[in-house]
């Protein structure tokens, strides 16, 4: 199972790096929206809950973008029933899915989190860097899943491009909550980790809860 | 079917509504620092733990549609959920009502309760609109069944992440008189809490037995018209306009 | 005529599919044996495309018998995917990558090796086109494809929907002996013409909105009233 997932993720990815049009999107969108931060909030330089509350709702809303695209190839394009037609166990098709996502996330990050320190971070952005490192792997695997199976569920309905930020948006706010709370220390003061712990803890519990979740629904999505 | 014992259910509700609401009035005691308004606590907690309740239901019984493949999960589900959200509304109202009038402020964000079910209550508010999106039938059902455990498996963890997040800041606002309450309080919220239930049982009940009875009606007249319609084209005479003949769902 | 195998490979008995309160198939009931054709005729919604839908694995019977090559459909519908091979309405290739890269892709699904791939392309005749993305392709080189992923890997059942549609004579004439009676596989084939789908069929099947009109020997003049 985990070859055929590679296989699909490997054709996203070749899709991906052909049309260009997920990754950069979600990094041009990204910076602006840092942009719009500046104007709206009217700072030049972020420190604390604020500098870490404009990293977490950017890179959430980011995520919308590509949770947007994720399934239409397949369904614009007919791929839906080549998938359903080979001998594959279909766990792998929302692995392959999630996995993409999760890639997307990693690429867009690389650009949006320099960026942040960049335009728009007070503090340093190198010294809490190893620690906000494993938040956002840990926060990109349960927004890969979650976005995975969303996107599934809501290729088929007709207001699609609606639908997918009302039903992500909710569903991602404990990992806003997590997210924004344990990079506040690390954007203020001596900006050591402060109660890592618990909100290591809760995105753990959250990645698992929802992978395990969407890996049992995920066919019934498929199927007709 | 489903209509079954709900003569009873229904004066059950009525009959603990009632004694709820005298015990309320008459028997819980008056808070020393809110006052009479905080006697809104006995019906927005056992509103909030119902309909939470119920959603978790709404997620189980998608859960035993999709193995089954049943429809009648489905609308069990579908009544229970929106129930809930009909509910989550009330609990939102009689929250900011509560705050109100102790705070001062028609919202606070301290109250981790509340603040759980505005984020519970706008993940659900997208289930009727996804659901009839949707134009099969099957797949519809299919699909609102893995949005119910979907979001079922997210109320806790929801509220799991409010929680953390509120743990050092202020002592929870609306609380009263910290852990424990004294009997008589203890009482009254209880039956207000077993009232509300029944109330909830009931109305989903009722809802149930009268979607089924026109599911069937229409389900009667749709065969009718095809069967009208089949006449037709096999041969001559025009068949009678299906609206005069009169159908009535059969007693279940 | 050829001659019918010793046993069916597809069955079907009372087969039933609704949409909502609609049927969109009933009572449909047909078997189908080795190297034989069945030809699905019938006017426009009638079912055709849902029935060949079925027998694909791609749809659930809602109630009925459904055996293909062995496997009883939904339950076992796990058994009889990776052994049909579908050419539908959509050629379910991937519009930005190239003819090759899709066969790849499908042959990797189907575990099939990559050798086979330029096997196919060459016998649809596409070697020239076969790295150049689809979305530059004409629908007559994309139906070819489509046929060539259909068989990466050698079906015994062939399902076809339409496969000659928008397709010049020359064309037809190279997938002819893949997917044409001369290739001698069990073939399922929808088709709008009535001559000459009669022609290739050793069995008829007729829908009439969703429900089963005439099964047998093909009968032209019969088929023709199918579209009154």
């Amino acid at each position: 199972m985990i070859g055929t997932a590679w296989t699909i993720l490997r054709k996203d990815l070749q899709i991906e790096l052909r049309t260009k049009e997920s990754v950069p999107a979600m990094a041009l969108f990204s910076v602006t929206v840092f942009v719009l931060f500046h104007f709206g909030l009217q700072r030049n330089e972020l420190e604390g809950d604020l500098a870490s509350g404009v990293l977490w709702v950017t890179l959430i809303l980011a995520t919308v973008l590509a949770v947007n695209r994720l399934f239409v190839t397949e369904r614009e394009q007919g791929g839906i029933d080549g998938l359903l037609l080979a001998p594959i166990d279909r766990t792998a098709v929302f692995i392959a899915k999630a996995g993409a996502l999760f890639l997307y996330l990693v690429l867009l990050e690389l650009v949006a989190v320099p960026a942040f320190g960049i335009l728009l971070l007070g503090p340093d952005l190198f010294k809490p860097l190893p620690v906000l490192i494993l938040l956002l792997v840990l926060a990109d695997i349960g927004l890969a899943s979650v976005g995975a199976l969303v996107s599934a569920l809501a290729v088929e309905t007709r207001a699609r491009d609606l639908i997918v930020p009302l039903l992500l948006l909710p569903l991602l706010v404990p990992v806003a909550i997590a997210g924004a709370e344990a990079t506040e220390p690390l954007f203020s003061g001596n900006q050591s980790p402060h109660e890592l712990g618990k909100w290591v803890g809760l995105l753990g519990l959250y990645d698992m809860v929802f992978l395990l979740v969407s890996i049992a629904v995920f066919d019934f999505l498929l199927e007709d | 079917m489903y209509g079954k014992g709900l003569r009873t259910l229904s004066i059950a509700s009525a009959a603990s509504l009632g004694t709820a609401l005298g015990l309320v009035f008459f028997y819980a005691p008056l808070d020393a620092d809110q006052g009479f308004i905080q006697k809104i606590f006995y019906i927005h907690v056992p509103l909030a733990i119902v309909t939470l309740f119920g959603f978790i239901a709404g997620g189980l019984m998608a859960i035993k549609y999709l193995r089954s493949g049943d429809r009648s999960w489905d609308m069990r589900s579908y009544v229970a959920i929106h129930l809930s959200i009909v509910l989550a509304v009330a609990v939102l109202i009689t929250g900011a009502i509560w705050a109100k009038a102790s705070w001062g402020h028609w919202w606070v964000w301290d109250e981790p309760t509340l603040v759980s079910f505005l984020i519970i209550f706008l993940l659900y508010c997208c289930y009727q609109p996804l659901r009839f999106s949707i134009e099969d039938p099957e797949r519809q059902a299919r699909y609102a069944a893995v949005f119910a455990i979907i979001a079922g498996a997210f109320v806790p963890l929801n509220f799991i992440a409010v929680r953390l997040a509120q743990a050092f800041s202020h002592p929870r606002v609306l609380s009263t008189t910290g852990g424990d309450m004294p009997g008589s309080m203890r009482l009254t919220f209880l039956v207000s809490v077993l009232a509300i239930a029944l109330l909830y049982v009931t109305l989903w009940k009722l809802e149930l037995t009268s979607k089924n009875a026109s599911h069937q009606l229409k389900r009667l007249r749709q065969r009718l018209e095809l069967e009208a319609e089949e006449r037709q084209t096999r041969g001559g005479a025009p068949a009678p306009p299906v609206s005069t003949v009169p159908a009535s769902p059969r007693e279940t | 005529m050829s001659e019918p195998g010793p046993a069916p490979l597809i069955e079907v008995d009372g087969l039933e599919r609704r949409y909502g309160e609609r049927a969109a198939l009933s009572g449909v009931s047909f078997q189908l044996g080795e190297r034989q054709t069945l030809g699905l005729f019938g006017p426009n919604g009638a079912g055709k495309s849902t029935l060949l839908r079925v027998l694909a694995t791609l749809l659930r019977p809602h109630a009925g018998a459904v055996r293909v090559l062995g496997a009883s459909l939904p339950d076992e519908s796990w058994k009889a995917r990776g052994k049909v091979g579908y050419v539908g309405h959509e050629p379910l290739l991937y519009r930005e990558l190239s003819g090759r890269e899709n066969l790849v892709f499908h042959a990797r699904l189907h575990r099939v090796a990559e050798a086979r791939v330029d096997e196919l392309i060459e016998a649809v005749g596409m070697q020239r086109r076969a790295r150049d993305p689809v979305r530059e392709l004409s629908r007559g080189m994309v139906q070819r494809l489509s046929a060539a992923r259909a068989l990466l890997h050698d079906p015994p059942l062939l399902l076809l929907d339409e496969p000659y549609s928008g397709l010049d004579p020359a064309a037809r004439e190279l997938l002819d002996p893949l997917i044409g009676k001369p290739s001698g596989r069990t073939r399922v084939l929808v088709s709008h013409d009535v001559e000459g789908g009669a022609a290739e069929s050793d069995l008829a099947l007729g829908l009439r909105a969703g429900k089963q009109q005439h099964f047998g020997k093909p009968d032209p003049a019969a088929l023709r009233g199918l579209y009154q």
